[in-house]
């Protein structure tokens, strides 16, 4: 779908920003650029549109050289997404959706239909159309950004750190619908990024860049378990590295099966004594049916206790769970991030099977560090 | 009170000719500063390097005495009304220049980017986004310019330019205060009453979205 071959950049004063770059994509791909600032990423990525122009070398979308069409007509075949969000703040959000097929000359009517339409895949109702991005949160601004980007259905979307001003609990959860989105629409998407973490959740593949070349080019999980070299690995972070262990891949492997649980209908000084004999903190609620339904800690007892009798009557049920086919690698950051010292793990349905603790990161770091050999000797002793 | 009942029964009708024929010499100066300075303020945010030379001559034309400029253009156009609004021409440029150049390179780097990355040509972005997201510092330019073309143009009279200068300057020469009133007053009106509606239509002119910006912030 796209290739570059032997591209460099060369600016005046003959800094090379990219040299001598060869790389294929395939259609449907997801490839994020990487590396320090100053790597040639960005300059990379605004080849591909002729935001800047190849100094060297040729750059094809399908087999055609870009250096021989329009740049305009080009650009409007290919979604851009940019850091800055870049809304235009006079226009609506229906406006600034189908701006794209305003340029193409679409009518008025289709446009709506279209942008209406656009605004259902990332779950905003449509009154949102007659709003204007200042009324809009920032997660917001860059869903409509992203669908802007959409909205002529182009195949090939270019995005230049495009989370990187939210901040992270939006950052995580637009990851996370992008991602969804991307598979979904079967999108190929190149996306510079300078965060790690968000490159291993959402690529197919990454290029780590330095000095305007490429160092690796690899899935998420070749480069977590053969790093080329010591500065893709610095740049990785030695943390990763040990949450890279090929054999444990879902949460489902590291969780423990049998969390503390309490039913709704006891009361609260039943959830004290079970706390007690078992050696905990916090209880999680289900109901009869398995369901988990949120969760209850000894200072919510305490602050409550004079005027609530029942678990019912204090549980908490803003509370963050993972499925339990979810990869260890998202679960551990996102526990050691938000701070949080457990996840309730649950199937499809909402059932509760297990939780992951911290208890449950430091065996991990323990198998990482002794090797497996060792655990199985533990676990056949205990 | 008598007097100004018959100054009024004697001039009247004339006044009310003087106050038109002022109101069409600056704006027609002012309709001509706008479609020569816009364009220009524009095109001169694509060339930097000449836009600080064509504001500093600018600069300097405008202080220049308006005498001056009336006087200098006698020999070249001759006297009437053409001189007049050519002269006034001069002083409405500036002022609009000015603020094209400021808004339009006021606006944001990232939204041009954004536009062009999405594959909207030059005159695109200047529709689409430039010009809509300038305008209220443009009309600003202009206001500013028309209100003082009203009062500059009663200079008009001292080459044949005819308006309400005309008054005031035979009051001036023949020592007759009513006529210095009638003159200055309906002056004042006039450039109070065009800001009064060029406000209007400055508002009528800003994208919604804007003033809803405006006001939230």
């Amino acid at each position: 779908m796209l290739k570059f071959e032997h591209v460099s950049k060369v600016y005046k004063g003959g800094k090379r920003a990219v040299n001598d770059l060869n790389l294929e994509i395939e259609k449907g791909e997801f490839i994020c650029f990487i590396g320090p600032s100053g790597c040639g990423k960005t300059t990379t990525m605004k080849m591909i549109n002729r935001l800047i122009e190849p100094t060297e070398g040729s750059i094809f979308i399908n087999g055609k050289n870009i250096m021989e069409r329009d740049p305009v007509q080009l650009r409007r075949e290919i979604g851009y997404v940019i850091q800055q969000i870049g809304l235009f703040p006079h226009m609506t959000i229906q406006e600034n959706i189908s701006l794209v097929l305003k340029l193409l000359k679409w009518p008025e009517a289709k446009r709506r239909e279209r942008a209406r339409e656009l605004l259902k895949l990332v779950d905003l109702t449509p009154d949102y159309l007659e709003k204007y991005p200042h009324e809009l949160s920032g997660g917001q601004q860059q869903r409509i950004g992203v669908l802007r980007a959409l909205a002529a259905d182009q195949p090939l979307i270019l995005m230049d750190e495009p989370f990187g001003a939210l901040d992270p609990i939006t950052r995580d959860s637009l990851q996370e619908e992008f991602k969804k989105l991307q598979r979904k629409l079967d999108k190929t998407i190149v996306f510079v990024t300078h965060d790690m973490d968000e490159a291993i959740k959402l690529a197919d593949r990454i290029v780590i860049m330095r000095d305007g070349q490429i160092v690796q080019c690899d899935t998420p999980d070749d480069i977590l378990r053969n790093p080329a070299n010591e500065f893709v690995e610095e740049f990785i972070g030695k943390d990763r590295l040990v949450q890279a262990r090929p054999n444990i891949q879902t949460v489902e492997q590291i969780m423990n099966p049998k969390p503390v649980t309490i039913t709704p209908e006891h009361s609260l000084s039943e959830a004290i004594q079970l706390m007690k004999q078992c050696r905990v903190d916090s209880l999680l609620v289900v109901d009869e049916k398995k369901v988990l339904t949120g969760f209850i800690d000894v200072e919510m007892i305490d602050q409550k206790r004079k005027k609530a009798n029942l678990v019912k009557d204090i549980v908490e049920t803003e509370i963050f769970t993972v499925e339990k086919d979810t990869l260890v690698r998202d679960t551990v950051r996102k526990i050691l991030k938000r701070g949080m010292k457990y996840v309730p793990v649950v199937d499809h349905n909402h059932h509760l099977v297990g939780i992951v603790t911290r208890a449950s990161l430091v065996d991990i770091v323990y198998d990482s560090i002794w090797g497996e050999v060792e655990t199985d000797e533990i676990s056949k002793i205990g | 009170m008598d007097t100004v009942v018959e100054f009024f029964s004697n001039y009247g009708s004339e006044m009310l000719y003087k106050t038109w024929e002022h109101l069409y010499i600056s704006v027609i100066a002012a309709l001509l500063g706008i479609v020569f300075a816009v364009p220009l303020g524009i095109i001169l945010t694509r060339i930097p390097k000449v836009a600080g030379f064509v504001m500093g001559v600018l600069g300097v034309i405008q202080t220049f005495p308006s005498f001056a400029i009336l006087a200098f253009f006698i020999p070249l156009l001759g006297v009437g009304k053409t001189p007049a609004i050519i002269a006034l021409f001069f002083y409405s440029v500036l002022p609009i220049l000015r603020n094209t150049y400021t808004g339009v390179n006021g606006v944001q780097k990232s939204l041009l980017e954004a536009g062009r990355g999405m594959g909207m040509t030059g005159w695109e972005r200047i529709r689409y986004v430039e010009v809509p997201l300038a305008i209220p510092v443009i009309m600003a330019g202009i206001r500013l310019s028309v209100v003082y073309l009203i009062g500059w143009a009663t200079l008009a009279s001292f080459i044949g330019g005819g308006g309400l200068g005309d008054y005031i300057f035979s009051g001036l020469n023949l020592y007759q205060p009513e006529f210095i009133i009638a003159g200055a007053v309906p002056v004042t009106v006039l450039a109070l009453l065009t800001d009064l509606l060029l406000g209007k239509v400055e508002n009528w002119v800003t994208p919604k979205g804007m003033k809803k910006m405006r006001q939230a912030a």
